[in-house]
């Protein structure tokens, strides 16, 4: 068991005329544990603290802002300071609403807040953090709305509370008499209401929380009913798609057939703007055909040289080598490269924008809204409080969302043309002029001696990860920019030491990481350094375990640090029936991860009898979140880190080719389609172990990405060592 | 500008668009249709898969000329009134979607598939080559079998 927080909580009534709750946060307590023995390592950073308890406690002194509302209709409502992307928040927090309150998740609604600067920290979507940092005060505010409710009914039926029950949406007297929350909201909002007892339920209590729930919003998502931001319909809003540069980061140098392209068909506008040129026009069709008739004279990026070989040269130049071994100590190095990888969410970045003189209205997925907010108000020169940022529920997001692009670009285009618009990246420009998961390459080291680890070195070069997002505000995303790139250097390093650690006792234990600028796009994905750096260090774990005549569970079991990972590990084995025989050309692949307070292993096997086609046939996960709070939610964060590791383990990845990647489409960023993903998939969700959730959402990749990689070098008696595997160019590029 | 009448989720209409015109762009932008969704415009993600007889079609790269007097059916016109079809059910009971974008177009290349055979196979799951960039994919088999079991 690691670090724990504690937190304290203080609930309030919001002045409204039906009931409003709001809650803040209180002082928090750290409290490391110590780590036993084999060849004992010391805690990593991320052991004590890690990266989201730096979020819970950047985030605490607003968590009061947290507002739940119940209306004369009974409707309550939650207003949710964060992104929806797929990762089934909204429904977890409904959840914990619904909990308290006893109601039917169902009934909860939860609805995404707008861009609020007072929230500061505290409206940031990533780090796997928002179950974690809304656990303690969703279920302090829902349950001190419900103690208001039933202390208007006490009032009302002068009766004591004691004997007051809730249920279905109502207050129960023992007489029989009910009231509805809707007929309770006005009296409830009362200040002179005396309220006694509104902690939230004990764990004990739980009838929701840690039982498998339905998606809130799956109805609207097979019906075709649900809104993404550019099916909402924004009056007046027109088609806008940009033509962008030959390079990443080009620049529009002049268009020679301006007046041409405005007289196509349907074509309302034509707007340089600093990424491109944009063209609106009344159907996205007639846009698209616009957009290809543009003469552009571009200028260069900052990287128009760069391809994935100096990438290559410049990692293993700045990657310092390992330090000598001991003179005789044998030991296992490795050397991994990962290759660039896009997002690629299926809802290609877009923003709705309404520009006016004095106002402007923005409408986009947006992970870190405020300084989304903070940037566009500057960039138009308005008021903060003149520009309206809704956050809208988004297809996906993987990190990308933490940026804005899509956002500021309609802005400026509205801004421009004055009329609203709906801008949409291509496909094409999505994966190509996107953001990428940074290029890394690995150097390990590990020394052994009398069957015990004695060290274990990994030593990270990596392209730089842009977090000039900052933590969701402006001061932050400002100190990231700072000159010669100190601010997101401190920041990644930060980033690093609170994320990755390594869960075994493999005696001295270092992980480094150093970062090369570059001038290319980068963003956070999915486990941000985990996946490659975690992934790595998993295959070297397999390549120990046979250097010492292990088998590869047998040792990790003895080398895990405590018996919640171990509980992980025996349960993925055992119910994937390691060891069992397999045929030639296939073979399974165990690994072990842990992060954010939680810790998953996942067991797979794989085909490569086809080297045209190989597969990863079953997968076996087991995990352990201390607190599950919607297991069939959590199982689908860990199928979904499944198939990022599939995808990018055997094909996924992007070649950066004179400053711009040759891939466009899910066709050439060869993403896992049906025939890719394993026909059977078991996740086993371990009952709580604790009384508070960890993260979960990037939590299932970087165990994933070691299994498969361990079961690939089984299966074919080799030493996977750059990704992905299968990484040829088998298409012919789109023009720039 | 040429005139389109056809058939969409059982209601006539007539759209001025040039005869190229991609049928997503005449649904989206011209008929308010926002179901299908854009994901790459090639034929490749298949986010947009509707049926255009009855049969699956990606809209994306079919030209409004070819609709003229034809039946379109998108995933708005899946339902009956309030009344799920079974896939969608087998959808909402697997909790498959989670960011949901691709599950118009998986739940309608689904219900494509289970016309053309009330049995599937897992290699006849397996040519089903929407992308879900979330990764349900063991959810949509699933899902998929549990439909047919029901229809």
């Amino acid at each position: 068991m690691t670090g724990r927080s504690r937190r304290t909580f203080l609930s309030y009534l919001v002045a409204a005329p039906t009931l409003a709750v709001a809650t803040r946060a209180g002082a928090d307590l750290l409290a490391p544990q110590q780590a036993g023995a084999v060849v004992p390592s010391l805690p990593a950073p991320a052991d004590l603290v890690d990266l989201g308890d730096l979020f819970k406690l950047a985030g605490a002194p607003t968590a009061g802002m947290l507002v739940l509302t119940v209306g004369t209709d009974g409707a309550v409502r939650f207003r949710l300071p964060r992104e929806e992307v797929g990762q089934g928040l909204t429904t977890a927090v409904a959840v914990l609403v619904a909990e308290e309150l006893d109601l039917r998740p169902a009934d909860v609604r939860v609805e995404l807040d707008d861009a609020r600067p007072e929230l500061l920290f505290n409206q940031l979507t990533g780090s796997s953090n928002s179950v974690r940092s809304l656990y303690d005060p969703v279920r302090h505010t829902a349950a001190t709305a419900r103690a208001r409710l039933v202390a208007a009914a006490a009032a009302r039926w002068q009766l004591p509370t004691a004997g007051l029950t809730t249920a279905a949406g109502a207050v129960h007297a023992p007489d029989g008499r009910s009231a509805g929350y809707g007929s309770l909201a006005t009296a409830a909002a009362d200040p002179g209401l005396v309220v006694l007892g509104a902690a939230p339920k004990p764990a004990s209590r739980h009838r929701l929380v840690g039982t498998p729930v339905n998606r809130i919003d799956a109805r609207a998502m097979v019906t075709g009913a649900m809104e993404y931001t550019l099916d909402l319909d924004v009056p007046g809003a027109k088609p806008c798609v940009v033509r962008r540069p030959p390079t990443l980061g080009g620049t529009v140098v002049s268009v020679a057939n301006t007046a041409a392209v405005r007289a196509m068909p349907g074509v309302l506008d034509v707007v340089t703007i600093p990424t491109g040129v944009a063209v609106v026009a009344e159907t996205f069709g007639q846009a698209l055909d616009a957009r290809a008739a543009l003469q552009v004279r571009w200028g260069p990026g900052p990287a128009d040289q760069l391809s994935d070989e100096q990438v290559r040269a410049k990692l293993r130049a700045v990657n310092p080598p390992p330090l000598l071994p001991p003179l005789l100590t044998p030991y296992v190095d490795a050397e991994f490269d990962f290759a660039f990888v896009s997002h690629a969410p299926l809802e290609t970045n877009g923003a709705v924008a309404d520009v006016r003189d004095d106002r402007a209205e923005i409408w986009a997925g947006l992970k870190a809204p405020i300084v989304a907010q903070e940037t566009i108000a500057a960039e138009l020169g308005l008021p903060l409080s003149k520009v309206t940022v809704h956050v809208v529920q988004a297809g996906g997001s993987f990190g990308r969302r933490l940026f804005f692009d899509a956002a500021l670009e309609a802005a400026r285009v509205s801004k421009a043309c004055r009329r609203p618009v709906r801008l949409m990246w291509t496909r094409v420009d999505d994966t190509r002029h996107g953001r990428m998961r940074p290029a890394t390459h690995h150097r390990v080291r590990a020394t052994y001696a009398l069957g015990e680890v004695l060290s274990f070195e990994h030593r990270v070069a990596a392209v730089e990860t842009d977090f000039r997002h900052g933590l969701g505000e402006i001061v932050t995303a400002t100190a990231a920019k700072l000159p010669l790139g100190l601010g997101n250097a401190t920041l990644a390093q930060t980033l690093f030491l609170t994320t990755v650690k390594s869960p075994y006792h493999f005696g001295l234990t270092t992980q480094a990481l150093t970062e090369v600028p570059t001038g290319i796009p980068t963003g956070s994905w999915r486990s941000v350094y985990s996946a490659n750096t975690r992934g790595a260090e998993e295959i070297v774990v397999d390549e120990l375990a046979q250097r010492l005549g292990k088998d590869p569970y047998a040792f990790r079991r003895a080398f895990l640090k405590t018996d919640a990972q171990r509980a992980v590990l025996d349960k993925a084995a055992q119910e994937g029936r390691w060891g069992r025989p397999m045929p030639a050309g296939c073979a399974q692949g165990i690994a072990f991860h842990e992060e954010y307070k939680s810790r998953t292993a996942c067991l797979v096997e794989i085909d490569t009898r086809d080297p045209g086609h190989v597969r990863v046939t079953r997968a076996v996960i087991a995990v352990d979140v201390g607190l599950p709070v919607n297991p069939r939610g959590l199982e689908a964060q860990m199928i979904g880190g499944l198939t990022d590791a599939v995808s990018t383990t055997l094909r996924a990845g992007l070649h950066l080719d004179k400053g711009l990647p040759l891939e466009g489409s899910y066709s050439q960023f060869h993403w896992a389609t049906q025939r890719d993903a394993p026909r059977e998939v078991r996740v086993f969700v371990l009952p709580a172990t604790g009384d508070e959730p960890g993260g979960a959402g990037e939590l299932g990749v970087p165990a994933a990405v070691g299994a498969i990689a361990n079961a690939y070098a089984r299966a074919t008696g080799t030493k996977p060592r750059s990704f992905p595997l299968d990484f040829d160019v088998d298409f012919t590029p789109y023009p720039r | 500008m040429p005139s389109h009448t056809f058939t969409v989720n059982g209601r006539s209409v007539t759209v001025d668009a040039p005869d190229d015109l991609p049928l997503l762009w005449v649904l989206r932008d011209l008929l308010d249709v926002r179901g299908p969704k854009y994901g790459c415009g090639v034929d490749v993600c298949k986010a947009c898969t509707s049926h255009l007889d009855g049969q699956d079609v990606r809209p994306c790269v079919v030209p409004v000329s070819a609709c003229a007097g034809r039946e379109v059916t998108t995933i708005e016109g899946l339902a009956d009134g309030d009344r799920l079809h079974p896939v969608q059910e087998a959808w909402l009971e697997l909790d498959v979607a989670q960011c949901g974008f691709c599950q118009p177009g998986q739940i309608m290349a689904a219900v494509a598939l289970l016309r053309r055979t009330t049995e599937p196979t897992d290699e006849d799951i397996d040519a089903i080559a929407n992308i879900c960039r979330c990764g349900t994919y063991v959810r949509i088999r699933e899902a998929i079998k549990a439909a047919a079991a029901r229809m």
